[in-house]
C-alpha cells in the first residue's frame, strides 16, 4: 500500500482565551492517501477548520495551542519543520481554498500578478515566463486568459472562486485543503465549479480534504468521509458506509434533518438541541445530550471506538464487535 | 387559486443607478391562497427578496398592484399601511443583524404590540409575550436575555416570535433558515409548519436552497432576473420542469444519496445585466435551446397546464408587450 499523503494521529487543538479554554479539536485521526478525497462533514464549530488550518500550521497562536498530537504531510511532521521549511511546503505539498472568494483575494492586485506570485516565489521564475504559466492556468479553470489583467471586484463570485482554485492549483499542490469552496456560491455556478474540481482533480492526481456541511456535495465529490463532532471523528468509512451502512446516531441525525426530495410530505426529524459549548464538553461521548439512543453509560465513559471492517468505524457504546457488523441501530428511510 | 389572500398585479421596483435604471422586479404578477405557502427561489440578484419587500412595501414598489384581501396596498397612505402592518409581517435571513442588541428578549416581542396599541394592559400583554415564547420554543428563563447570549436557531425564534406578536394573517420568510446548520435549520422549518397549520398563516417563502423550498411550499415560482419564468405547483415543478433555467436549476442540487445518478446541466455564459434589460429572454444567452426568437422578443408567462405558466418560447409563441 502507498504511503499516506497526511497522516494526522489525536491532534488535539485548544484555543486558550480570557474567558476560558475552547476544546477546538479533541484528539481528531484522519489519514488521506495520495489522490483521495476525503469528506470533512460537520457542523458549525465541530472544528473542520480549525483541522484545515493545524495542517499548514496556521493555527493563530495565541490563543491557538497544538497540545497534543501528530501531522505528518508527505513524510515530513508539521509540529518539527522550521518555519522557513514550512514556508516551502505551503502551496508546494499543500494549499488551503477557503469559503469566501471575496476576502481571499487581494483587491488591488490583477488577477493574473496574483496568480504569477505563486510561479515566481516557488520555481524562481522571471515574470514573464511566469505571466504565460499563469494564463495557461486561467484557460484551465475556465477563465479567458485575456481577462488576467482585470482585478477581483470585476469578476463574478464564481469566476474569483476560480482564481483562488487557479492560485490553489499554481504551486501543484499534493494535497488540497479545500475549506467549503461552494458555499458562498449559487447553485448552478457551485455545480460548475465541483465539476471543474473533479477534474483537475483527475489530470493532477491530487489528494483532496473536503471541508464541507452539505452531504449532497460529500456524495458527489468524495471516496471516503469523516464526521465530526465536537473535535472528534464520531464515524469514519468509505463512501458506501457513510451512506449507505450509517452507524453513529449523529451521522443518522444529519441524514434525517435533510428535506428529502422525492418525498416531499416527509416530516423533517431534526437532531434535538443545540451543539455543545466547545469550552464546556459533555462528559464521556459529547453527544449525548443530543442523542435519541442515550443510555446511562452514555454521560461517564468515553465511547469505544468499533471497527465495522477494516476502515468504517464508529464511536459509539451502542456498538460491540458483534452488532456493528449486523444492521445498525438506524432506520433511515 | 380560489381563496388568494395576496394577489399581486404587474409589480415593478426599479432602481435608479450611475448607468441607468436597475430592473429588480420587472412586471410580476402572482398569488397565495389562504393557508397556503408561496416558495419563491432563484439566484443572488434575481430580485426574489426585493419582491418579498416590495409586497409589504418596506420598498416603495416602482409600479403594480398589490392586493391583500381585496384591498390594494400599493395605493394605500403611510398612516392606513401602517395599520395594515399588523396583518403583515417579515421574518429576515440573518437572524444576528436583525436584532436590536439593546433590547432583551421579551423587549423585542414587547415593541410591536405596544406600538399597535394592543391588549389593555401591559400585564396582559408580557402574559402574551411568554405565550408567544413558549409557542416558538424559547424557555422562559431566557426572557431577559440580549441576542448575543444565544444562538443562530434561538435567535431565530426571536425573530419569529417577534412576527407573531402581532397575529398577522401573512408572513414573508426571507430565507429564513440560510444562515443555520442542517440540525438547526431542520428544527425552525417544523416549527414555521407547525404554526402554519396551527394559525392558518400563509407565506411567500423565499430561499435559494432548493429541496427546502420543495419542501416547504405549496406551489413555486422561479425567478430569474426580475422575471417570474415558471410557477406551478411544488409537485408539477420538480416532476416536469418545462423551462431550461428550471430544469439547469434543478439539476444542479447536490443530492445526498450516493445511488442517485442524473446529468447536471452546466450552464454557460455570462448573466444579462439588469441594467436596461433589452426586450428579449433574459435567460437566451445561457439557454442551451436558444433561437432566433429569444433575443428578439420576450416571452410571455402562458398557462401550458391548469396551474403551471411558463415564460418560454419553446413552449408558447406569445410575446409579452
Amino acid at each position: 500500500m502507498d504511503k499516506p499523503i497526511l497522516d494526522i494521529k489525536n491532534l488535539v487543538v485548544e484555543y486558550r482565551t480570557d474567558d476560558g479554554v475552547v476544546q477546538a479539536l479533541n484528539g481528531l485521526d484522519l489519514t488521506i492517501m495520495p489522490g483521495e478525497t476525503h469528506g470533512l462533514v460537520g457542523e458549525t464549530g465541530a472544528g473542520k477548520t480549525t483541522a484545515g488550518l493545524g495542517v499548514l500550521r496556521l493555527i493563530a497562536s495565541p490563543p491557538g495551542v497544538v497540545v497534543d498530537g501528530t501531522i505528518i504531510l508527505d513524510g515530513k511532521d508539521v509540529q518539527q519543520t522550521t518555519e522557513k521549511d514550512m514556508e516551502s511546503m505551503r502551496g508546494y505539498d499543500v494549499s488551503m481554498i477557503f469559503q469566501d472568494p471575496m476576502t481571499s483575494l487581494n483587491p488591488v492586485m490583477t488577477v493574473q500578478d496574483q496568480i504569477a506570485e505563486v510561479y515566481e516565489l516557488h520555481e524562481n521564475i522571471s515574470h514573464d515566463k511566469a505571466i504565460e504559466l499563469t494564463h495557461a492556468m486561467l484557460e484551465l479553470v475556465g477563465i479567458p486568459a485575456e481577462r488576467g489583467n482585470e482585478f477581483p471586484h470585476q469578476f463574478s463570485g464564481g469566476m474569483k472562486q476560480r482564481v483562488v482554485i487557479a492560485i490553489a492549483l499554481a504551486g501543484n499542490p499534493k494535497l488540497l485543503i479545500a475549506d467549503e469552496p461552494t458555499t458562498a456560491l449559487d447553485v448552478t455556478i457551485q455545480a460548475q465549479v465541483l465539476d471543474m474540481m473533479k477534474q483537475l482533480k483527475k489530470e493532477y492526481n491530487m489528494a483532496m480534504l473536503m471541508i464541507t456541511h452539505d452531504l449532497g456535495i460529500v456524495a458527489d465529490i468524495c471516496d471516503r468521509v469523516s464526521v465530526i463532532y465536537a473535535g472528534r471523528i464520531v464515524e469514519q468509512g468509505s463512501l458506501e458506509d457513510i451512506f449507505d451502512r450509517t452507524r453513529h446516531p449523529y451521522t443518522e441525525g444529519l441524514f434525517n434533518s435533510l428535506p428529502n426530495l422525492t418525498d416531499r410530505q416527509q416530516k423533517l426529524k431534526p437532531i434535538k438541541g443545540l451543539m455543545p459549548d466547545p469550552s464546556n464538553l459533555p462528559s464521556g461521548c459529547t453527544f449525548h445530550p443530543r442523542c435519541n439512543y442515550v443510555m446511562d453509560i452514555c454521560s461517564k465513559e468515553n465511547p469505544p471506538r468499533v471497527y465495522r471492517g477494516e476502515s468504517h468505524y464508529a464511536e459509539c457504546h451502542l456498538y460491540n464487535e458483534e452488532n456493528i457488523m449486523k444492521g445498525g441501530v438506524i432506520e433511515r428511510d | 387559486m380560489t381563496n388568494p389572500l395576496i394577489e399581486v398585479k404587474n409589480l415593478k421596483k426599479y432602481f435608479s443607478t450611475s448607468s441607468g435604471m436597475l430592473h429588480a422586479v420587472d412586471d410580476i404578477s402572482f398569488s397565495i391562497d389562504k393557508g397556503k405557502t408561496l416558495g419563491m427561489v432563484g439566484e443572488s440578484g434575481c430580485g426574489k427578496s426585493t419582491t418579498g419587500r416590495a409586497l409589504l412595501r418596506l420598498l416603495e414598489p416602482t409600479g403594480g398592484e398589490i392586493y391583500f384581501e381585496g384591498q390594494d396596498l400599493a395605493h394605500l397612505n403611510k398612516k392606513e399601511m401602517r395599520k395594515m402592518r399588523k396583518e403583515l409581517q417579515i421574518i429576515f435571513q440573518d437572524p444576528f443583524a436583525s436584532l436590536n442588541p439593546r433590547k432583551t428578549v421579551s423587549q423585542t416581542i414587547l415593541e410591536p404590540m405596544v406600538i399597535h396599541n394592543m391588549y389593555a394592559s401591559n400585564k396582559e400583554r408580557q402574559e402574551k409575550v411568554l405565550e408567544i415564547m413558549e409557542i416558538v420554543g424559547l424557555a422562559e428563563r431566557l426572557v431577559n436575555v440580549y441576542p448575543h447570549e444565544l444562538d443562530g436557531g434561538r435567535r431565530q425564534r426571536i425573530g419569529i416570535a417577534r412576527a407573531l406578536a402581532l397575529e398577522p394573517k401573512f408572513i414573508v420568510c426571507d430565507e429564513p433558515v440560510s444562515a443555520l446548520d442542517v440540525s438547526i435549520q431542520a428544527q425552525i422549518l417544523n416549527l414555521l409548519k407547525e404554526l402554519q397549520d396551527r394559525m392558518g398563516l400563509t407565506y411567500l417563502f423565499i430561499t435559494h436552497d432548493l429541496s427546502v423550498v420543495n419542501h416547504f411550499s405549496d406551489d413555486i415560482a422561479v425567478m430569474y432576473l426580475g422575471k417570474i419564468v415558471e410557477i406551478s405547483s411544488a409537485d408539477d415543478m420538480f416532476l416536469k420542469p418545462m423551462h431550461p433555467y428550471t430544469q439547469a436549476l434543478l439539476s444542479a442540487i447536490p443530492v445526498p444519496d450516493i445511488h442517485y445518478k442524473s446529468e447536471r446541466i452546466l450552464l454557460k455564459g455570462e448573466i444579462t445585466s439588469p441594467i436596461e434589460p433589452p426586450k428579449a429572454c433574459r435567460f437566451a444567452n445561457r439557454c442551451a435551446y436558444a433561437m432566433d426568437v429569444c433575443t428578439k422578443n420576450e416571452p410571455k408567462l402562458v398557462q401550458l397546464e391548469p396551474g403551471h405558466w411558463v415564460a418560454c418560447f419553446l413552449h408558447s409563441d406569445e410575446i409579452e408587450e
